[in-house]
């Protein structure tokens, strides 16, 4: 009963989806109001039948209703309620429901905050969100149904994979689905303004505000995979550019051009051509990593279950939508023509010099991610792994890191570049200084270690020398820009410190036994076994101790989960300020009860993750400008007057 | 016109893109090619199953071999077997067995279940000489001319079509 | 292929740490074994260095990169074996020569490209 429920709610979905798609584009086209005035109300009750087959879902998993497929695979007596909730989004099908879900959200949200834009501005922005729908649910539907069905209903289920019962996990997904669907907000207008031919600051500043949260919640989800991954996997690293982490980075990087381009062409009626086209790239990428994840055409240590013909559906709705969308861009990208001129000594030029850095880095990881393809469409292989994608990043980030103060420092439209280079001279003093003093402390520091600290204190200085130095009050956007550009000092001081001064051993450990490690003290004292709801344990005792002084006690832990005959490695880490401590279980080596066990140190490493989050804090503060409010105040009563001119 | 030409350079390479991964879906596979293809047998001295002594890859000079990686603990080897037996009956070319990572009394079960094709069985439990041949799993199979060059590698297990369609035509070119 | 690979799939298999221990002569070896260990791809695996892997190929080779640590080997020496053996798609530091050009320097040469077209852009919007 419930599982057709569902299963209606989705038809009803994919009807409605369809008629946002149509009805409001046949208003714009034969300018009817009465058409275009569909495009919201059907916004809303697209979201609310989405919605309810989400929440289907969600019961049948709580109620534990194995006779839906999905259901049985992925969940069983024995999972405790939370789990049974959140495996909703655990496996392929429900986790592409809840991008759905997501995107009908978005939708909805963009017909209720969208006053400033004129009727036929959002029945277009609609009717593209509603073709985006279209081919979701309809992938939901054909290629990836949660409210399958299986006869004989079995006794019980398989049990959700144990890597998914995690907090970091259950949050990951929906964060990068709010960061992908995000982005299809400005995809959206993109492709409505080369439709109609047009576009102006106030849809780009709509438009941007839009960029802001969905970078910011693309950056909060990859933050949080990160930390997953160093955690939960017990290889104490954070990122190792692997093709799906690679597929959420894609879309990030171009999100990041993609801001400080708006920035410009928000102002200035120039470079709004290459606005739009990052928008394009930028949500194409989403689409692109998501058939990456999906098809099984790339080896990926975090591949779901492949199948082709989930490939091809995907690959086919990026044919139409990013096809489609460059297509519109090639014929009619012109007619965005710039009128206002660019000073080359101005904050513009800077700007745009980013993005073009940050597309750069977008092409070097797709080229890198998909170059294995290429060899091997000639009958060869070869890998394309951390080192290549190290050196790239390190020697591509370093004019990003130069530019940055001098971007900040500049002043919008015209100012002079050697007064702005002479007034960087402190800080560049100030930062090489507090480099050296960092290397005499640290020494021995690599190239790429000295080269990354001296660009985070390069960074940091001058964005709080210009804080302090600004004239008049902070506007929310200046407030917005530092504390983001602070988050980019603090990330590249911290992976600096993390990759390079890291320490890690693998040693032997016999019960008594104390073994120094850099400079704390670990006692063994042994493993005993514990025993949870859904899994049984081995977990050994680690005493830290600095000095003669216990600091922690950790407990790393060997997991075998019965049902899936799954075993689990549980690092176990002392959080400190300056550096974790981190701990994993290996093999037991021999009777006497010796254990080889790993010991990681990572300096900073917190560090890093609170830099990302500084830097999506910025890009939220960045929401609240005034500046922006008080001219999208001023275009919504403007619309408002011309809508009451035409009633 | 020329402005046409310049915004058409994104969706060119788009097109481009979207090639190389549709074709992929078709090509794609996890089999490693070997770089030995051409090269001379590594150098090794393995003892054997069931005969006393040690041979070298001296030993085999002078005709054609086929090397078959082999363990009892593998699941495709037991799919093969028959293959492999049909292929050593033939009399076309003698083939050898590598029993990689294996113990003695598994093996010789094994081989007294299914009965033992092989003309002779070398013996590597510790995996040393199955990395110098840059094997990574079994089973694996080298065809070996008479100068000891590797001619060609099946990865995965013999099939009636891969020794119809690759073995026997490359050992007809040997001939 | 069937079940031919002994693949280490988190979804099939979980995730577990493979902990080798081996006495190095001094922290230089220790140090060497362990960035080559992260260069080398498991074979068998969905993509993991040898260093997390568990896989059983992973431990031979991580054995046999350990005895030539410590018989003095230098890092180019082991990489050479192991590309000899199983070619470039053993190492995830990719080889420079033709077939790669276009991997190690097309990021810059977009780069520069990019460059030009902007500065040109601007310019001629200028006069």
């Amino acid at each position: 009963m419930l599982p057709g429920i569902g299963q209606f709610l989705l038809v009803l979905s994919l009807l409605l989806a369809a008629a946002l798609t149509v009805l409001p584009m046949l208003g714009y086209a034969r300018n009817s109001q009465t058409l275009m005035q569909t495009a919201r109300p059907l916004a809303h009750v697209l979201f609310i039948t989405v919605m309810a087959s989400f929440v289907v879902l969600v019961v049948l998993f709580v109620q534990q209703d194995f006779s839906v497929l999905y259901v049985a695979e992925n969940s069983s007596l024995e999972l405790p309620l939370r789990y049974r909730i959140t495996a909703a989004w655990g496996a392929h099908e429900g986790s592409i429901l809840m991008w759905v879900t997501v995107q009908a959200l978005w939708i909805s949200a963009v017909a209720k905050f969208s006053q400033s834009l004129s009727l036929s501005q959002i029945s277009r922005v609609l009717s593209v969100l509603g073709l985006i729908a279209l081919g979701f649910v309809a992938f939901v539907l054909f290629a990836s149904n949660p409210f399958e069905t299986i006869f004989p209903v079995p006794a019980d289920g398989r049990d959700l994979n144990p890597l998914l019962q995690d907090f970091g996990m259950i949050m990951h997904p929906p964060l990068l689905y709010f960061g992908y669907v995000g982005l299809s907000v400005a995809f959206a207008l993109s492709v409505a303004a080369l439709i109609g031919g047009e576009i102006n600051e106030q849809w780009i500043r709509w438009s941007r505000r839009w960029t802001n949260i969905a970078w910011a919640f693309l950056t909060m989800g990859i933050i949080l995979g990160s930390w997953w991954a160093y955690y939960e996997l017990g290889w104490g690293g954070w990122w190792f550019w692997d093709p799906v982490e690679n597929a959420s980075f894609l879309p990030w990087l171009a999100g990041t051009a993609l801001i400080h381009v708006q920035a410009v062409s928000e102002r200035k009626n120039a470079f709004r051509g290459w606005t739009v086209l990052l928008a394009i790239i930028a949500f194409s990428l989403c689409i692109l990593g998501t058939f990456l994840v999906r098809s099984g055409s790339i080896t990926s240590v975090h591949s779901f279950a492949a199948d082709p013909f989930r490939g091809i559906f995907i690959l086919v709705l990026l044919a139409i939508y990013s096809g489609g969308a460059l297509t519109l861009y090639a014929f009619r990208a012109n007619q965005l023509r710039s009128r206002d001129t660019i000073n080359l000594n101005s904050r513009e030029t800077l700007l745009l010099a980013n993005s073009l850095i940050f597309i750069t880095a977008t092409f070097t990881v797709l080229l890198g991610t998909l170059f294995p393809m290429i060899f091997e469409a000639v009958g060869k292989k070869i890998s394309v792994g951390a080192p290549y994608f190290g050196l790239m990043f390190f020697v591509l980030m370093i004019p990003m890191a130069v530019i940055l103060p001098l971007g900040s420092q500049l002043r919008w439209h015209r100012d002079d570049m050697l007064a702005a280079v002479k007034q960087l001279l402190p800080y560049f003093i100030a930062s090489t200084l507090l480099t050296v003093v960092v290397w005499l402390i640290f020494k021995p520091l690599n190239i790429r270690a000295i080269a990354g600290i001296y660009g985070g204190f390069w960074v940091l200085t001058a964005t709080l020398g210009q804080w302090f130095k600004r004239p008049g009050r902070a506007t929310a956007g200046f407030i917005g820009m530092s504390v983001a550009h602070v988050g980019v000092a603090v990330f590249l001081i911290a992976m600096s410190m993390t990759e390079h001064k890291d320490i890690e051993q693998d040693i032997l450990m016999s019960p008594g036994i104390t073994k120094q490690v850099g400079g704390y003290d670990f006692t063994f004292t042994g493993v005993d076994r514990v025993k949870q709801e859904n899994y049984q344990a081995q977990q050994g005792h680690v005493e830290v101790r600095r000095d003669g002084r216990l600091i922690t006690t950790l407990n790393p832990q060997k997991r075998f989960y019965p049902k899936q005959q799954m075993p689990m490695t549980e690092a176990a880490i002392y959080v400190g300020w300056s550096k974790d401590i981190y701990v994993s279980l290996g093999e037991a080596v021999n009777q006497e009860g010796a254990w080889a066990v790993r010991i990681y140190i990572k300096p900073m490493i917190r560090w890093m993750w609170f830099g990302g989050i500084l830097m999506l804090t910025g890009a939220i503060i960045g929401l609240f400008s005034a500046r922006i409010k008080r001219q999208e105040d001023k275009q919504r009563d403007h619309v408002m007057a011309q809508q009451l001119k035409l009633s | 016109m020329k402005k046409i030409v310049i915004t058409l350079i994104p969706l060119a390479i788009f097109v481009g893109l979207l090639t190389l991964l549709f074709l992929n879906m078709g090509y794609h596979n996890e089999t490693v090619p070997s770089p030995l293809i051409g090269k001379p047998v590594p150098a090794f001295e393995l003892p054997q199953l069931y005969e006393k002594g040690t041979l070298t890859e001296q030993d085999f000079l002078g005709e054609p071999w086929l090397l078959n990686v082999w363990g009892s603990w593998c699941p495709n080897c037991l799919y093969e077997h028959p293959v492999v037996t049909d292929l050593a009956q033939s009399g076309q070319l003698k083939v050898v067995g590598l029993n990689w990572k294996d113990e003695f009394e598994n093996a010789d079960a094994w081989l007294k279940r299914l009965g033992n094709p092989y003309d002779t069985i070398l013996v590597d439990y510790k995996g040393n000489v199955a990395i110098d041949f840059g094997v990574y799993g079994a089973p694996e199979s080298f065809l070996i001319d008479a100068n000891g060059i590797i001619v060609h590698k099946i990865v995965g297990e013999l099939t009636p079509d891969n020794v119809q369609n690759e073995i026997l035509p490359k050992l007809a070119q040997l001939k | 292929m069937r079940l031919f690979f002994i693949i280490i799939s988190l979804i099939t298999s979980g995730h577990v740490n493979a902990i080798e221990v081996y006495d190095f002569k001094n922290e230089q070896q220790r140090e060497l074994y362990q960035e080559l260990t992260e260069e080398l791809r498991c074979l068998v695996c969905q993509n993991q260095n040898l260093a997390d892997s568990d896989a059983d190929l992973a431990k031979d080779l991580k054995d046999q990169v350990a005895e030539f640590v410590i018989n003095g080997q230098d890092k180019d020496t082991i990489l050479a074996y192991m590309v000899q053996r199983y070619g470039d798609f053993v190492t995830y530091n990719p080889p420079l020569n033709p077939s790669t050009f276009f991997l190690w320097f097309s990021p810059f040469m977009v780069l520069l490209l990019g460059a030009v077209i902007l500065i040109y852009n601007i310019r001629k919007k200028q006069k």
